[in-house]
């Protein structure tokens, strides 16, 4: 409403003169006008350069130093060679990239197949959205330890319906082989709403002469799926495959709230979860640092491919 | 509820034949079914496990309906971990950072879009660069940095400053707001610049005024972050009477019986799940619109 009546008491400009003073007065003008918008900037400006900027400077810098009884000194890549000869290193990034692969499988398929599903529906559909989103919201603590309760292996909800149902009960998280999966399982009941609802509005954008058009070439249900669905949901899906790809391997709540961290034999220490043993188990400072490094160039190769993927987007 | 203006995988005229129809049918039965069993069944667990007794809770095999109602886990969960406290310190960590989100990012987005300072292109690749970071890589130094701010010596560990100031680090938000307030016409602003009107002043009535959808979008995720943060205020608020509920129920849960510790996650989990039931319509299109462009 404010805008209209500015706009509307809107003056016709006089005609600038080729006055000398009038050109300083502009200058001036100019030069407050970028002291304002610094003025805007500052808080944003600030809180960056301390909690991003200068974080990422020292991160690097501190990957090639050591600190002993206050002493800080230049130790070349001895905290890199110091974490290759860990073998938790190797043990964290397997888990890692195995927690990774499962969540891809479930955490991405599963999804996409609810959100195709949900796309063909006519009704309850808003109450099924509202159900598939409603876990993203709940604090992790509660859905982590909730799971952690129903894999119990003595009183746990799984066991029992598994036993109802006369099949092998499982250990869950007490054994190394089906810990990461039970992890997973919890991590993707936990996330795979908003992935299900950016599929789903993707969906929603395939134009609808594409399928009525197949379907006049007689392709059946599989081949529509095939050669329209995927295809026009392509871009999202990649680039949404790159977005899980970066998140979760960041993976720290679940296995720390479900395991302790490392779990049974080691099976679920993640590599975010190394770099905080590192950090705040043993104080090593160099150590952690140099295994975020390694992380930050891993990972950064994905999230140029994503930047590059979002340009051809728009 | 039927939705006939699109077309989608599967034609209308193929559903009203009797042989789709009950295929379509049984479906929706299905789907509603499983949906309604995989994700609301935790949560009936999670209310009605808090209601048993701590043998009940424990017991082999499970009790689908509690033997007898025992409201007094959820007084002794709300005494015992110090729920009060707990929603208190989750409330306050996430308004605050909604406060100065609002106040540092729309302040600096319409700087980057509208005022235009030397230098702003430059800044405001440096503010999207950092979303190329993982956030998790850089917590070290950033929990270093917060235990001694440099040049001004402050430790803020245990201060609701180490949760709020950080969430104003967050690119995302600059880029939403930023490529919102370049829609807001420039000739708008010409017009309030002769009328006298001072750049705050023109935020106030003209830019803000028209960007209510996305600084709900931008508000609902600053609340939902502090919310869900766990690793974070895991670092900085070792102090458990400071701690949010992430943190603090996971540290005084330990030697509390069973039923307890599930009451008090029932109780953690109501604030956001009403949240989420009020804004439910806000929260998805926001996801959707802004989700991908990052």
């Amino acid at each position: 409403m404010a805008a209209i009546s500015v706009s509307a008491r809107r003056k016709t400009e006089p005609p600038a003169h080729a006055d000398p003073s009038q050109g300083r007065a502009a200058l001036r003008q100019r030069f407050r006008r970028h002291l304002t918008g610094h003025g805007f900037l500052l808080g944003a400006l600030l809180c960056f350069a301390y909690f991003s900027w200068y974080p990422m400077v020292r991160e690097v810098i501190m990957s090639f130093q050591k600190t002993k009884r206050g002493k800080t000194t230049w130790v070349g890549t001895e905290n890199l060679d110091r974490i290759f000869a860990d073998p938790d290193f190797w043990h964290a990034w397997r888990n890692t990239l195995l927690f990774t692969v499962l969540a891809l499988v479930l955490g991405f398929a599963v999804p996409f197949v609810v959100a195709v599903l949900l796309n063909e529906l006519r009704h309850a559909k808003a109450y099924l959205r509202v159900l598939v989103y409603l876990p993203v919201m709940l604090p992790p603590v509660a859905s982590v330890l909730l799971f952690k309760y129903f894999y119990d292996p003595g009183y746990g909800l799984f066991n029992a319906i598994l036993k109802s149902l006369h099949l092998p009960t499982s250990a869950w998280l007490n054994s190394p082989t089906t810990s990461m999966l039970s992890v997973v399982i919890a991590a993707t009941w936990m996330n795979m709403g908003g992935a299900t609802l950016i599929y789903l509005a993707a969906l929603q954008g395939i134009p609808g002469e594409l399928y009525e058009a197949a379907e006049l070439d007689g392709a059946g249900l599989l081949r529509r799926i095939w050669h329209v669905t995927i295809p026009q949901t392509r871009l999202i899906l990649s680039l949404l495959l790159l977005l899980q790809i970066v998140a979760t391997m960041q993976v720290f709540v679940e296995p720390y709230l479900l395991t302790g961290g490392n779990g049974p034999r080691n099976s679920t220490l993640t590599v975010v979860n190394l770099i905080y043993q590192y950090a705040f188990s043993f104080n090593n400072y160099g150590s952690a640092s140099a295994l975020g490094l390694v992380m930050l160039l891993v990972l950064a190769g994905f999230s140029a491919l994503y930047v590059r993927l979002s340009r051809t987007n728009d | 509820m039927a939705d006939t203006s699109t077309r989608t995988l599967i034609s209308e005229t193929q559903l009203n034949r009797p042989l789709g129809r009950a295929v379509y049918w049984t479906v929706l039965v299905l789907v509603v079914t499983a949906f309604t069993l995989v994700f609301l069944g935790p949560l009936y667990w999670l209310v009605t496990g808090g209601l048993k007794s701590t043998q009940e809770v424990i017991q082999n095999p499970p009790t689908f309906f509690p033997q007898q109602i025992h409201t007094d886990t959820y007084t002794e969960a709300w005494s015992k971990l110090n729920m009060g406290r707990l929603l208190f310190n989750t409330l306050y960590y996430a308004f605050g950072a909604l406060a100065f989100q609002l106040v540092f990012d729309v302040a600096a987005a319409y700087a980057l879009s509208k005022l235009r300072p030397v230098l702003g292109s430059l800044i405001l690749g440096m503010m999207l660069a950092t979303l190329m970071i993982p956030s998790t890589v850089l917590i070290v130094p950033q929990y270093l940095t917060v235990l001694d701010l440099p040049l001004l010596h402050l430790n803020l560990i245990n201060t609701p400053w180490a949760i709020w100031l950080p969430t104003v680090a967050n690119a995302f938000n600059i880029f939403l707001l930023k490529r919102f307030f370049d829609s807001v016409p420039e000739e708008l602003m010409a017009a309030a610049a002769i009328d006298g009107a001072s750049p705050l002043r023109a935020l106030w009535s003209i830019v803000l005024p028209m960007s209510r959808p996305i600084l709900g979008v931008v508000s609902i995720f600053a609340v939902v972050n502090v919310w869900k943060d766990f690793l974070w205020p895991l670092l900085v608020q070792p102090d458990p009477k400071n701690q949010p509920l992430n943190i603090g129920i996971n540290s005084l849960s330990v030697g509390v019986p069973q039923n307890v510790v599930i009451a008090a996650l029932a109780i953690a989990s109501v604030p956001t799940v009403v949240f989420f039931l009020i804004f439910q319509r806000n929260i998805m299109a926001g996801l959707t619109s802004g989700g991908l462009k990052g």
